[in-house]
């Protein structure tokens, strides 16, 4: 290549085919491979079916919430497993705070009959709190992000359950169940993954936070405050975890400190499957929601087809792995082309 | 006793390994995806010689030292290994067939220890069958005694710094016995002392009859040590030469296909006021007393051995690592650096030494590179990018720096690195920086590009940009400073200007 042809063909800012279609065609696929499933065995359409294409979204919504949190986390370089434990403390926490009069054992006799805004700051508040402790532990005290969250997850389920020793928090105001009432869940899902849709393409936020999962000593470099940024993902994540707490809390009308188990590795599951790479820098909120309506699809796929649901747990592990294998494919063959 | 039909096919054999080389390859070929990495390509090697490798990078000697050490296979071509035709399946299959290659990674087990990292898979072992420690020591003592090296086998490989690692390195390839060894610049990271150390373990090695591979991109290297040389270029066979029969200025012809006619161009240009001054910069037990000032369009050239703590300075200067005590001045004020935020607000900007570790965000497309500094200070607005004006710059930037790339949005491990390189310093560009430190600014780079990179630096220098220029290679040193600061384990241990100084000068003031 001669120097003339380099000045000549200037590089520009052109859209190149983004790496969501991939995910699409798979979720395409599956969906195809169910409807056709279903012809054989139900004798029916899977995907022509409004009431379970309801449901099928209505049950992943909630872990979606989650999942559009910890997506910025793992793009971040990080992992979050608190998220589970903060929407069980924050479900409870919350809860007693929404509670009606008329229910004799409140938690805060005193405190009943609150407009809807104050147990939902309240709750917001809770999961600030337990991202502030993820985010300084892992920014400023450098232990890994796998390690402090893993102490939070267990610290926080531990609070849950000692607030009211165990016992359920019951009764909410008509205000506070309407968030998880209906179409709610996936309403505030679809609301909240297009915030960060926006927040990770187009704001100084997102890209600090690619530029710090992709390397941080270099985003250091380049003038970033890598610590006070982490702390804000990890802040942000809970607040989304406590968000989903508070809607599981809602729709339930009951808050018990079991709630939300194992939701974490759904979530991150989830991101994963939407392509997220957990060595950071890779991935993207819409690649999650996809991910999220795989992961929909694939469970309501197994009921519909009466698959025991041990076999659904199983095939849901196997199924990460799967998603995590192709991932480690994919950087591989980078690294040998480049 | 040996016979006297097996004296004659001994006889044969090495008849042939002089005549055709102990390795003998040709009409190599090797494809991946959408690159033609080699082309038809032979190379040669007698026993009892060093044979260099030279070429630009992306010029096809990484892929075929690894085609050779069985990392990879060949799409098409022969290799003969003494004389027989041989396929080389797998890095264990080269090393049994007796070729050891000496990685530019180094690739040894850090919680391991020397001992251990050495005759791993190959453990001396007791009448249990399980690893005879004392034996494993005597004989990596016996190893280290042959090849002069002081060290103590049973310490931790992670306690080691770089240069013992590559020691430990050379020991576990010779201890092989090969035939044939490959080393893939294996000065990098020594300083001039352990590099003398290495060429005494090479000619001795050369003298027992071993052919060994040389990959570097230091011409001084290549006469001080090789016996013959072959050029690549683009994927292709250039030629083999003896290292006595050409001079400089043939080789890098012959890499690059071109006449450079004048590889530092330089130009004076009017130096203006002082701009920054640093007064007795010291972080203990790293660097003392450091002291200098730097003027507009000045190109203050920083020499120094691995082990003088110019990095480290540079560092310091910029906020990444702060000193603890001393003065940095701008534009005569004192000023607090404590993280590189600051050090951009005052207008400074800092092109790392590791592209890879520190530079390059290599998941992320080449826009994202470049805008990653800007905008931590400008072209937000409401937290949101100003991406419109920010596309505008940083394609600018791209033509004004010759960026070869397809598009912005090309993520930038696709890159070469000549090219992740530019696209860094454009990232720097952006900033419009007053003072500008440059970390061995062409290192690993290819001929073309860093001639143009030396360019660009002149050019700044004239638009007024004080440079701060790190360097290894005393030529670009030379070529490229209107004065030079010499550092040794430290301390500042002189300066030369332009005029007075030479390679000899710098060395005795960088070594002491």
């Amino acid at each position: 290549m001669s120097s003339q042809d380099i000045t000549a063909r200037a590089p520009r800012t052109q859209r190149k085919l983004p790496s969501e279609v991939n995910i699409l065609l798979v979720l395409i696929g599956i969906a195809v491979v169910f409807e056709i499933l279903g012809w054989i065995f139900q004798g029916q359409s899977f995907l022509f079916s409004w009431n379970r294409l309801k449901i099928m979204i209505l049950q992943v919504s909630v872990i979606g919430i989650i999942a559009v949190g910890v997506t910025q986390v793992i793009i971040s370089g990080g992992i979050d497993l608190s998220s589970g434990s903060v929407v069980g403390a924050v479900a409870m926490v919350a809860m007693s705070f929404a509670q009606v009069s008329t229910y004799a054992r409140a938690v805060y006799p005193g405190l009943t009959d609150l407009p809807m805004i104050v147990p939902l700051l309240i709750g917001l508040g809770c999961g600030a709190i337990v991202g502030l402790i993820n985010g300084w532990l892992i920014a400023y005290t450098k232990i890994p992000p796998f390690i402090a969250t893993l102490g939070t997850m267990v610290t926080v389920r531990g609070f849950a359950k000692w607030y009211t020793k165990g016992q359920p928090v019951s009764f909410p105001t008509e205000g506070f169940a309407w968030i998880g009432s209906g179409m709610m869940p996936v309403v505030i899902f679809i609301l909240v993954a297009a915030i960060f849709h926006v927040a990770m393409k187009y704001t100084r936020y997102g890209k600090f936070t690619y530029a710090i999962g992709a390397n941080a000593q270099a985003a250091r470099v380049s003038g970033i405050d890598v610590e006070r940024h982490l702390v804000k993902v990890y802040v942000i994540a809970a607040m989304l975890a406590a968000l989903a707490g508070m809607v599981v809390a809602a729709r339930g009308q009951t808050a018990q400190a079991g709630m939300g188990l194992a939701y974490e590795l759904d979530a991150i599951a989830m991101a994963v499957i939407g392509g997220v790479s957990l060595n950071g820098g890779r991935g993207s909120i819409l690649g999650t929601a996809i991910g999220m309506v795989i992961f929909g699809v694939i469970i309501s796929g197994f009921t519909f087809l009466r698959l025991d649901a041990y076999y659904q747990e199983m095939i849901k592990g196997a199924i990460v792995v799967a998603a995590v294998v192709a991932d480690v494919h994919r950087q591989n063959k980078r690294r040998k082309t480049s | 006793m040996v016979s006297a039909r097996t004296a004659a096919a001994i006889d044969r054999v090495k008849a042939i390994i002089d005549r055709e080389g102990v390795l003998s390859i040709s009409g190599i070929r090797k494809e991946f995806p959408g690159v033609l990495a080699l082309d038809d390509v032979q190379l040669r090697i007698r026993p009892g010689t060093v044979h260099a490798l030279m070429g630009e990078n992306g010029a096809g000697k990484s892929t075929l030292m690894k085609i050779i050490a069985g990392v990879y296979q060949p799409d098409a071509g022969e290799i003969r290994l003494r004389g027989q035709v041989v396929a080389l399946r797998s890095p264990l299959d080269a090393l049994e067939q007796g070729i050891s290659m000496i990685h530019q990674e180094l690739a040894l087990m850090n919680w391991m220890t020397v001992a251990e990292n050495i005759w791993i898979r190959r453990e001396p072992k007791n009448r249990l069958g399980l690893i005879d420690h004392a034996k494993m020591a005597q004989m990596t003592a016996d190893l280290f005694a042959r090849l002069n090296i002081g060290l103590d086998p049973t310490v931790q490989v992670s306690e080691l710094t770089v240069a013992q690692k590559q020691m430990v390195e050379i020991a576990k390839a010779v201890s092989h016995n090969s035939d044939v060894l490959i080393m893939d610049e294996p000065t990098s990271a020594l300083t001039e002392r352990e590099v003398d150390h290495l060429f005494a373990i090479i000619r001795d090695l050369r003298e027992r009859g071993i052919g060994i591979v040389y990959i570097t991109h230091k011409m001084n290297e290549l006469f001080e040590i090789a016996d013959e040389f072959t050029v690549f270029r683009d994927g292709k066979y250039v030629g083999t030469h003896n290292a006595s029969d050409v001079t400089r200025d043939d080789i890098i012809r012959m890499m690059v296909g071109r006449e450079i006619t004048n590889m530092f161009p330089k130009v004076d240009c009017p130096i203006g006021d002082t701009i920054l001054e640093v007064r007795n910069l010291t972080l203990p037990g790293v660097y003392h007393d450091v002291s200098f000032s730097l003027r507009r369009g000045e190109i203050l050239g920083l020499a120094g051995l691995v082990g003088s703590k110019r990095s480290n300075v540079a560092e310091a200067l910029f906020g990444v690592h702060p000193a603890e005590s001393g003065e940095i001045l701008i534009d005569g004020k004192p000023v607090t650096v404590a993280n590189p935020a600051q050090a951009m607000a005052h207008g400074m900007a800092f092109l790392t030494e590791d592209r890879k570790e520190t530079g390059c965000f290599l998941t992320l497309d080449c826009l994202e590179n470049i805008q990653s500094a800007l905008i931590t200070r400008s072209h937000v607005r409401n937290g949101f990018v100003q991406q419109a004006e920010v596309n505008r710059l940083a394609e600018d930037m791209a033509r004004t720096l010759r960026i070869k790339t397809p598009n912005l949005q090309e993520t930038v491990e696709n890159l070469s690195g000549g090219n992740q390189q530019k696209l860094l310093i454009a990232r720097w560009l952006l900033t419009k920086p007053r003072i500008l430190i440059l970390d061995e600014p062409t290192r690993g780079i290819d001929v073309g590009a860093k001639s143009e990179i030396h360019r660009l630096i002149t050019e700044l220098a004239a638009q007024g940009v004080a440079v701060l220029m790190i360097s290894s290679e005393l030529p670009e040193v030379l070529g490229m400073s209107d004065r030079i600061m010499v550092m040794h384990e430290g301390h500042v241990s002189g300066f030369l200007n332009r005029d007075e100084a030479d390679q000899v000068k710098i060395m005795s003031l960088a070594a002491k």
